[in-house]
């Protein structure tokens, strides 16, 4: 594989580059750049800049091999990552732009009081941190596979160039870093993915030609004992895929690093229209991810049907030398196929394989490959961006300024700002390199606590007058420690025992009945309080309206 | 959860958020209607294509098969991110309408869109 490695050298080499030089024309010289890029991104960057934030590691590498295994089921991820832009943009983005300040929490701070500040900025910590370790891990996985650095070293060298441009550009060097990754990791996943589908039905378009290959995928699935592929529930009780989807959605727009990104418009209409570029770039990538994990799959499962052990096709040669195909001890010939290591198959195979192959299985130049390793890297390297951004800006703007250092200088600010941001890149190596054991297991938290925290006080705050401070503070701490406590429940994490779902819910689904509790919380405690402040009461009024003021003489 | 001694004294307003140019504020109350009524159009369409074609009826849409694909099973992997697409585009532009309709428009000193 050395002819791929050279290329993927080269790929992820301009790809750094030009990184890098994007990060030096948006250097920033005060607060406003570093924290919202001076607000006059334009909306489709914007929409771009979001859709790299959003689309992790997991979306580009892992997730059409995890739909490939789940069949029909793998919906949950489909909707339940797409369909929370629909909320953000109708219920979100356009009021938070209009209120314009910095972060999330500071908008709970104006909005209820300091308090829910305070939390808020923990929990944003809280949850950016147990996503960053993920991205920052499979960051190192992308550069020990195809460049043979040691995993450490690939973490050390892509959380350097993030270095470069977070600190020096802040979001507006992470918003145009951001548009320049999307570009790299659409045309990665797009081209492989067009090419598979012209290898296998003759037409292009894998959204539109994965039909005629399902009935087949079905029938060979059977043999391999596997489910049938477009029958639903079959690897979720009914219940969980819809309350996973639910909180997916709901964590979505509940996420401080997406959610940021909506004030780094111009305007008030430019949230809207970035949140509409946002799912279009989004879509682009997660209509193709099915067809490619169902196109991959059938392919492997022809290929490798029956076949003795030492004359599979060369492709699945190629990756079992790296291990993520396996084959059990004392096989001869494959008779079951699974993604689960524990499930004994004949065959084990990595979800990651049905992305990273593909441009092998279509018989796409080594190029092309290379190209795929450049978009894994962007792909993770821009949503670590974003997230250790928010970390950045709620440990200095929420937390340092307010209770260490009151009246910090603008230039004093921004330097504090980029030591925080600083810190956070160190912190995010140090776990990267060694992630913490149960790291897998906790990215569902980051949903769950996004889902019911965040996003139902947000809504009530600008829906809703009368929710107050009380109500707010009440809402988020029993939401979150609903939620939490049911995943370490159902988790064996921190060396606790997993015990069994509850009514068939799964950890990963229970943000969403933790939202409802949230909500429910909130508008019980507002009603027995006193009602917030006239100011507050007008502070609302007034986010519901774009303009600063109304023009007359237009109106009905 | 000593938050209800943050909130300034005084006693609360009127709790439909009055005293903001009492007189005229009519439209505000129509145009506000109006967003709401769009945005709750919209999430009702959201919530069927999704939760209902997606998850709640995709067993019996699956008996139907288009182009190869299972309709409950097309919806959840594919329609129902399109729909979405939609209803986001539909909103814009819809909103675009009634902030002019009401002179809330973000604007130029010359008029134009800013």
């Amino acid at each position: 594989m050395s002819d791929i490695q050279t290329w993927a050298l080269i790929f992820v080499a301009a790809s750094f580059a030009l990184y890098i030089g994007i990060a030096w024309r948006s250097r920033v010289k005060e607060t406003k750049g570093f924290f919202v890029a001076e607000q006059n991104i334009p909306a489709v960057a914007n929409g771009a800049a979001v859709a790299a934030d959003w689309m992790s590691a997991a979306s580009f590498i892992s997730m059409a091999g995890l739909i490939a295994f789940l069949g029909s089921d793998g919906s949950i991820y489909l909707m339940g990552w797409t369909g929370g832009y629909v909320l953000l943009a109708l219920l979100l983005a356009p009021y938070l732009r209009k209120w314009g300040k910095f972060t999330v929490p500071e908008f709970v701070g104006d909005r209820f009081s300091e308090t829910v500040r305070s939390v808020s900025a923990v929990v944003a910590i809280i949850v950016s941190f147990t996503y960053v370790v993920g991205q920052m891990a499979g960051g190192g996985i992308v550069f020990s596979r195809f460049l043979q650095v040691e995993q450490g070293a690939g973490v050390a060298i892509a959380a350097a160039v993030i270095f470069a441009y977070a600190v020096f550009g802040g979001m507006k060097g992470i918003t145009w870093t951001q548009v320049a990754q999307y570009t790299v990791l659409i045309v990665a996943y797009l081209i492989p993915a067009w090419a598979v589908a012209h290898t296998m039905t003759g037409f292009p378009v894998p959204q539109i030609s994965f039909g005629e290959i399902l009935a087949e995928l079905n029938r060979i699935g059977a043999e391999f004992g596997l489910p049938v592929y477009t029958e639903a529930f079959t690897a979720r009780p009914q219940i969980d895929v819809f309350l996973v989807t639910l909180s997916l959605m709901i964590g979505t727009a509940g996420l401080p690093h997406v959610i940021i990104r909506f004030y780094t418009t111009k305007t008030v209409r430019g949230a809207r229209y970035s949140a509409l570029w946002a799912l279009i770039f989004i879509g682009l990538l997660y209509t193709t991810a099915p067809a490619v994990g169902a196109f991959t799959k059938l392919n492997l499962l022809n290929g490798v049907q029956g076949a003795a052990v030492d004359a599979l096709p060369s492709w699945v040669q190629n990756w079992m030398a790296t291990g993520l195909i396996t084959v059990g001890e004392g096989v001869n010939t494959i008779g079951t196929v699974s993604n689960d290591p524990t499930s004994g198959a004949d065959m084990i195979i990595n979800n990651d394989i049905l992305v990273l192959a593909s441009p092998e299985i279509a018989g796409l130049p080594a190029p092309i490959v290379g190209l795929v390793a450049a978009g894994g890297l962007a792909a993770a390297m821009s949503t670590a961006a974003g997230l250790l951004l928010v970390i950045s800006s709620s440990a200095s703007h929420d937390l340092y300024f307010r209770y260490v250092d009151h009246h910090a200088s603008e230039a004093r600010r921004l330097l504090v700002s980029r030591i925080a941001m600083g810190i956070a890149v160190l912190v995010a190596i140090y776990f990267g390199i060694n992630p913490p054991a149960f790291v897998a297991q906790v990215v569902a938290f980051a949903f769950g606590l996004a889902a019911s925290t965040f996003f139902p006080i947000l809504l009530l705050g600008i829906f809703w007058k009368r929710a107050n401070a009380a109500g707010a503070v009440s809402g988020m701490l029993t939401g979150l420690v609903f939620t939490a406590t049911y995943m370490i429940y159902t988790l064996p994490v921190f060396g606790t025992q997993a015990n069994d779902h509850i009514m068939g819910v799964s950890p990963e689904g229970i943000g969403a009945i933790g939202a409802v509790v949230n909500l429910v919380v909130t508008v019980i405690v507002s009603l027995a309080t006193r009602p917030p402040s006239h100011e507050v009461q007008e502070m609302v009024e007034n986010i519901r309206y774009p303009a600063v003021a109304r023009r007359t003489g237009t109106s009905a | 959860m000593a938050d209800t001694n943050e909130s300034p004294p005084g006693g609360a307003p009127p709790p439909d958020g009055g005293g903001v140019a009492l007189p005229e504020n009519g439209w505000r109350k129509e145009y506000w209607k109006k967003n709401l009524r769009l945005m709750v159009v919209l999430l009702v369409v959201w919530f069927a294509v999704s939760f209902g074609a997606g998850i709640l009826f995709v067993e019996q849409l699956n008996e139907i098969v288009i182009a190869g694909f299972p309709l409950g099973f097309w919806f959840a992997q594919q329609g129902s991110i399109y729909t979405f697409i939609l209803l986001i585009l539909i909103y814009a532009l819809r909103m675009d309408k009634l902030d002019d309709e009401y002179g809330v428009s973000e604007r130029n000193d010359d008029g134009s869109r800013s």
